[in-house]
Parts: C-alpha cells; structure tokens; sequence
C-alpha cells in the first residue's frame, strides 16, 4: 500500500531551486534511505513534506490526501512525524516531560501520556535519565530523546534526519538496532544519512538526491552500480 | 477641514516626522544589529531633553550648544548600560532581555520623576520664540531647525553605515555574528558602540523637542510607543523603512490632531497600530537591514 | 513529594489565622499582596507558560475594574456579576489581542510592546469618554453588604481575595499538568520542536491569553470595590502591569508556586518602599526595575526554579553517593 506519495514536487527560494520536480512514492513498512552531496535539498525535502515549508509546485499525497500547505502540527496529527538535523529540544524540560509533550499528540489525559512516554524513553534507552534536564545531556542522548519524543506521537511514518552524526561506532550500531527495531513495529521510515555503511545496511530502497533532483531511487545494490550516482555523488573517483 | 489647515498640518507634521524619524532609526540599528528591542529608548529621550532643559536654565547654554553634550553623555551611558548589564544577557532568551530594558527604562524613568518631580517643564529661548511666515504658513524655528539636524543626523548615520570601516563592520555584525567575528571584527565592542549610538540618537531627538514640547519623567513613556509603531511601518531593523515610517507617522498625527479635538487625537497613534498589525504586520517595507 | 504538601498546608493554615494576629495595615498589605499573586498567576499563563511576555496586563485588569462599576453604578448591576461580565469583556479583549499577534510567528517583543500599546489605548480611551467620567473616575456609592461585594472591615475583602487567589491557583495547577500546559511550555521552549510534535501553536496561544486576560479581570473587580474608587491612571498605569509581572518573575516564571512566593516577596517590598518615601512617587518602581535586573542576571528562574534546582541537584547528589557506596560493598 502507497503510504506518501510526492509527484512534480518543487520549492524555490529566491530564484534558488532547492527541491525540483521530485516524484517518488513509499510503501507502509518501507526503510528507505536519502543520500546525496551537502545541498542537494534532501533537508528542505523534508521540510516540504512535514509542513516547515510550502511546496511551489506539485502534490504531496499522504494516505491519498493532500497534506501539501499543511500546517506542520496537522501534518503529525496526520502521523507523520520527524527529528531534525540539528537537535531541537526542550532545554529547560525533563527527558520525560520533553517526551510527554509527543505523548499528548494522541493522548488527553496526563497518566497515560506519561506511561506512552516512559515506554518510549525504556524503548531508546533512556528511562534512567528520565528526570535530568535535556540541557544537561550530551548531543548523541539528546538525539535519542528526540527520537523518543517523535515516537511518542505515535507516527506511522517517521522522518529522520542525519540522526547518526555526530554518534561514534558503537552509538552507530545501536541506533541501527534501534531503528529496525521501530520498523518491526509496523512504522515507515524515510531517513537522511551520510553514513554509507548504515544506509546500505538498513535501506530498502535509496533515493538519490542532487542539485535538488532525484538522481536515482532503486535498491542499494542497483543504486551503488548506477553509472549516474557514481558520476555525480563520488564526483567519479571509483 | 480647510485646505489652509490641512496644508499647514502637513508642515507640522512633516517637520515633527523628521524627529521621529531618527528615534526610530536609533531603535531599529540596534534592534538590527543585537536583536534587542531597547524599552528604554525613550527614557534616553528623556534624559537628553533633561540635559538640555537643565543646561539652559541653570547656565543659559543654547539648546543647540547643549545638544553635543547630551549626545555624547547619553553615548556614554548607553555603552556602559551595553558593557555593564546587556552583555551579560546577550544569549539569554528574547524574552529576558526585553525585561532587563523594561527595567533599565523603570529605573531611569523613576529617578527623573524622584530628582525632578512630575511636573511639565518648558524653556522659552528668545531667538526661537518667533515664527517664520511662508505665504500663509506659518513655520516654527525649532521645528525647522530639528527638522534639519534630524535630516543631517540621518544622512551622516547613513554615509558611517555605508562608508566607514566601523560602520561596515556594524553592518557586518547585523549580518552574520560569526562571520563578522571570523575576520575579527570584535562584536563586543560593535555592541557597545551600537547601543551608545542608539542611546546618543535619542538624546539627539530629545534635545531638539525640548524647545518644541513640554517635557516630563514618563515622556519617553508614550515616545517609547510612537516610535515603535514607527518601526513596526517600516519593518524591524529596515533603517530606511524607520526614515520613511517617521515622516508618515508625523503627518499622520497631525493631520489626525487638526481633524480632532482634545486629547482623543492621542489615539490616533495606536489606531495606525493596529491598522498596520491587521493588515501589514511585517512593514511597509519588510524586515532585514 | 510529602513534605511539598506540608509546607502547602502550612501555608494554608498560616494565611486563614492571618486576621488573627494582623494589624490593620498588615491585612491590608495582606490584600494587596494576595491581589498581585492573583493577578500574577493569571499572567502566568500567557508570560510565564507560553513565554509571550505581556507588559500591558493593566488592560485586563482595568477591564474588570471599570466593567463591575460602570454596570453598579449606572445599571444597577450585582458586583458579583459584574465581575463575570469584566472578565467576559477582558478575554474578548485578549483574543483580539492575541489574534492580531499571533497570527504570524512575529518576535516576542511585538507581542510585549502590542500588549503595552492596548493598555495606553484603553487608558487614553476611557480618560477621553464621558461615559466613563473621563479623568475624574467613578465611585462605588457605599453600601455595606457582602452581598453587594462591601465588607464592614478589611477582613472580608481578604478571605474574598485569598479564595479567588486559592482557585486561580488550583487552575494553573491543573493547567501545567494537563495537555495545555505542555503545549504551551513546549511553545515557550523551542516552537518549530513543538510543532513538528502536533502541538497546535496558535490555538493554544488563543487560548492562552483569552484565559490569562478572562482571568485577570476578577483582580480589576476586586480592586475596584475593595477602593471603592476607579481611575483611568491607576486601573489602566503601567504600574498596575509592571506590580502583575514582578511577582512571577520574581517567584520564577511558568511555575505553579512562583506568583505567589514573588508576590509575597515583592509586594510588601513595593508597599514599604512606597510607603517609606511617601512624598516622593516612583521609588518602589525603582526598586522595582533593580529587582528585574538583579533577577534575570543572576537567578532568570526565579526563587522558586532556583529551590527547584536546588532539590534536583541534592537529589542526584544522593543517588551518586548511594551508587558509589552500593559499587563499594559489592
């Protein structure tokens, strides 16, 4: 089943294309992984879809309804939920309470919002920690916090966005774990990465990005042996 | 309203816009270049017209002669004000260093209203007290003479934004911090002149109406929101658009004082407000620098 | 947890035997001091929890005050009911408000400096009315009758004012741990994160400062009858704002006790002080505006934040020797 479909996607700023006719779809239960050069627009796609920014052109299709020009809150209350590139956390706030604010997307009252968020900080390891300021957390425990707080929401599909920089091998590895763990949990995920190892382990399928253009999208394997994707994003050096 | 009052409202204003014109540019560069709203700019009115007022009747000195001296001594407290207390803050939330101008203004507010009483206070300088006749209009002097030095203020701030090192290194710092600091411009001290800067416009400003306007401690109360509306019509941080603001905003005000009596005409100001937040909230001109 | 509630209870008990054991001018600083947390705590709610910072709550308050008089005076209106109506007014008034700032995601200094220009605009308004008396104000005409909102002696309008502080009290309570609550501190804390996480950012501002503005409008009626004397130029002042927000920012913004322990550090201050240099207005606003500065440089969470801290890191400090001493024994 077609769970997000984009088709002729583009947004432009100021004369500048970042996202240029993007068309692809993604099936419930699909990883798949967006890789491409710094500025290739994987970021700004990402905005576009969960509603940070408009599309100029083109249809975003989320269980076949528009969601394009929705607000970024319609857009998770519709399940879609992400990280960001550059953690955004609720300093002054405990883990819990950081997480209890995702909680309270799907759950009114205070108890059960509560038991959705301790289950979600137990899920990325971070129970212990639950009543420590986010502020006073490292970067890689914020971003798994925030990962935490996304879940919390209760999404069926998940954005992430490069939520493995920054984290050292073994972090890595443990947050690959992390994330099938969230797919076999029957939630979609999109995910931007730079690190190639964790993409072609993970990925089911790759979508290519490039001077705001879809380059390719195919498994990793086709995708690692596509003449254009050698040629543009290791700028021909294999 | 007749031509004749509608015409010589429109000189008034005009005239009175000038003034406007560079409080709101002193509120705007240093919004522009340290993204603080400054409450306290109008009480550093106040005070530049208090050292005008005072220098004239304790000395006999011409506000004109005085204006220098309460342009430097509000630069001077302006940057100590930046050094001593704001830079502390410089990275706390907005909404923080808002209540440390808030509380700057409440504390320069109330030591005038305790060393100088509530009372209005006007000067009578001779030279000044006749009118120039144009036609049928009538033109005041220290109208037209503040509506000169505003012009030439505005225009020499413009040419030390534009042309000199330090103001290209102001400008550079309302840009982008980081960078400004990558080629080693020193933003601390970017900030204490900035708001020193701020500080000696609105002394400037105030030393002009003193001759015009009766003056009190909580004057800089109301000019604090004039002028804000002002910027709010030319956008945040947009100089020219805060320039421009203040000759719309002087008319505006006239023509509205001409056309109603008493001192409902006070709420005309507010009314232009409200006007420009339902219909253009950010500027005629937009934001940016 | 525990000792949280003895302490409340204690306070409780402390603040009905008051009339006890008080002079007449302690009740009456009493008074003004619970009407200040009062209002602070509805102030709270916009400022404190959602972090748009209001400068003009006199709008609200001076609402309520003139509304409740003007109905008593001219239709013979119930104060009680009057108090209802203020607020009624007041919160229309803070929706508008709310709806012509909120709309874009402007900076919070336009939201602050709106909030100070409706407050001149309501004062500038009322002075210039005939219908409101213009600068002369309006007096309540006496009637001695809690049924009329009059009390024969101070100690009637404190239980009033202590009551009306406990409720308000009890909803910021149930407010900061309800869904709203975290919506707005999430707001308050990162907007673009809050939204990303389907907290509907306008609608709980709406709701935010219709509330806060509903709410504030009972002190204004209380002040009203408690004077038996309205003004344009002591409702509607800026003092009115600047003495709403200090208790909280003292107390410590966005936390439930905070208006109430910065209220009662910071009203009798701005009373004694006042009260001290009688003859020489605006000395407590002095002392006011050095309490901010001092405040946000050295303790932005305010007294309150700091004990909670406090606790937290006495807390972890326990944990840690617990920990090292169980790695010891092992």
């Amino acid at each position: 089943m077609t769970l997000l479909k984009l088709e002729h996607v583009t947004k432009r700023f100021a004369g500048l294309v970042a996202v240029n006719d993007v068309s692809f779809s993604v099936d419930k239960g699909e990883i798949v992984g967006i890789i491409g050069p710094n500025g290739a627009g994987k970021t700004t796609l990402f905005h576009t879809i969960s509603g940070y920014h408009v599309a100029d052109e083109g249809v975003i299709e989320y269980k076949r309804k528009n969601i394009r020009g929705l607000k970024p809150e319609i857009i998770c209350e519709h399940g879609i939920a992400r990280t960001f590139q550059i953690v955004q956390p609720f300093g002054n706030l405990t883990l819990l309470e950081n997480v209890i604010v995702g909680a309270f997307n799907r759950h009114k009252k205070y108890s059960e919002a509560k038991a959705v968020a301790m289950e979600m900080l137990e899920f990325v390891g971070m129970k212990k920690r639950a009543d420590v300021r986010m502020k006073d957390l490292t970067f890689p425990e914020q971003k798994k916090v925030e990962l935490a707080r996304a879940l919390a929401t209760e999404p069926e599909l998940l954005f992430l966005d490069e939520i493995m920089s920054g984290l050292n091998p073994t972090e890595v590895q443990e947050m690959i774990e992390i994330i099938k763990e969230i797919r076999d949990r029957g939630i979609t995920i999109m995910f931007i990465e730079h690190l190639m190892a964790a993409v072609m382990s993970l990925s089911e399928r790759i979508i290519v990005m490039h001077h705001g253009e879809v380059l390719a999208i195919g498994k990793p394997e086709e995708v690692k042996e596509n003449p254009a994707v050698i040629e543009a994003y290791l700028g021909g050096a294999v | 309203m007749s031509l004749w009052l509608f015409i010589q409202s429109l000189i008034d204003g005009l005239l009175m816009g000038g003034i406007y014109s560079i409080m709101a540019i002193g509120l705007t560069l240093i919004f522009g270049v340290m993204g603080i709203i400054n409450f306290a700019q109008g009480a550093l009115m106040m005070l530049g017209m208090y050292v005008t007022y005072w220098a004239f009747t304790l000395a006999g000195i011409d506000p004109y002669l005085s204006l220098p001296l309460s342009a430097i001594a509000l630069f001077i407290l302006g940057a100590l004000i930046q050094k001593g207390v704001l830079e502390r803050v410089m990275d706390a939330p907005d909404h923080n260093i808002l209540l440390i101008t808030f509380g700057i203004m409440m504390i320069i507010e109330n030591t005038a209203l305790v060393l100088f009483s509530p009372d209005f206070r006007s000067i009578t300088v001779p030279w000044l007290s006749e009118t120039i006749k144009m036609g049928d209009y009538v033109v005041s002097k220290p109208k037209l003479i503040a509506f000169f030095i505003s012009m030439s203020v505005a225009l020499l701030l413009y040419w030390f934004l534009q042309k000199s090192y330090l103001g290209k290194a102001i400008r550079g710092t309302a840009n982008n911090k980081i960078g400004a600091a990558l080629v080693g411009i020193k933003s601390k001290r970017i900030n204490y002149i900035t708001f020193g800067l701020g500080a000696a416009i609105a002394a400037i400003a105030g030393s002009l109406m003193t001759p015009i306007i009766s003056i009190s401690p909580s004057i800089g109360h109301t000019f604090i929101l004039k002028t804000f509306v002002v910027v709010v019509l030319g956008g945040l941080g947009n100089v020219l658009g805060a320039f421009v603001g203040g000759l719309i905003i002087g008319v505006s005000e006239a023509l509205a004082g001409a056309a109603f009596s008493g001192t409902l005409n006070e709420l005309v100001i507010y009314v232009i407000f409200v006007l420009i937040l339902i219909f253009r909230p950010k500027g005629i001109f937009g934001g940016g620098s | 947890m525990k000792k949280k509630w003895v302490l409340i209870g204690l306070l409780l008990v402390f603040l009905f035997t008051f009339p006890l054991y008080s002079t007449n001018y302690l009740l009456h600083i009493g008074i003004i001091t619970l009407m200040f947390a009062f209002a602070s705590q509805a102030w709270n709610i916009i400022s404190g929890y959602s972090g748009q910072f209001s400068f003009g709550h006199a709008a609200f308050f001076g609402v309520g005050a003139y509304t409740s008089t003007v109905l008593l005076v001219e239709y013979n209106v119930n104060p009680w009911i009057g108090m209802f109506i203020g607020a009624i007014i007041a919160a229309a008034i803070a929706f508008v408000l709310g709806f012509l700032t909120f709309r874009y995601k402007l900076k919070g200094a336009y939201f602050s400096l709106t909030t100070l220009a409706f407050a001149e605009i309501l004062r500038v308004f009322v002075k210039n009315t005939d219908f409101f008396r213009k600068t002369m104000g309006i007096m309540i005409p006496l009637d001695i009758n809690p049924f009329w909102y009059q009390f024969q002696t101070r100690v009637g309008y404190y239980y009033t004012i202590l009551i009306l502080t406990i409720i308000i009290t009890v909803i910021v309570y149930l407010i900061s741990r309800s869904r709203l609550g975290f919506n707005l501190i999430a707001i308050r804390e990162n907007e673009d994160a809050a939204q990303s996480l389907g907290v509907r950012t306008f609608k709980n501002k709406m709701i935010a400062i219709t509330l806060s503005g509903g709410l504030t409008a009972f002190a204004g009626t209380f002040y009203a009858q408690y004077l038996l004397f309205v003004k344009p130029e002591t409702v509607f002042a800026s003092d009115i704002s600047v003495s709403i927000l200090m208790p909280a920012i003292v107390g410590g913004v966005g936390t439930v006790a905070g208006p109430i322990v910065g209220s009662f550090i910071v009203t009798p201050l701005g009373e004694l002080t006042s009260q001290m240099f009688s003859n020489l207005a605006g000395t407590n606003l002095i002392a006011y505006g050095v309490i901010i500065i001092i405040i946000i440089l050295f303790m932005p969470e305010g007294v309150v934040g700091r004990y909670h801290d406090w606790v937290n890191r006495r807390k972890k400090g326990n944990k840690e020797t617990q920990e090292q001493k169980e790695s010891v024994t092992s």
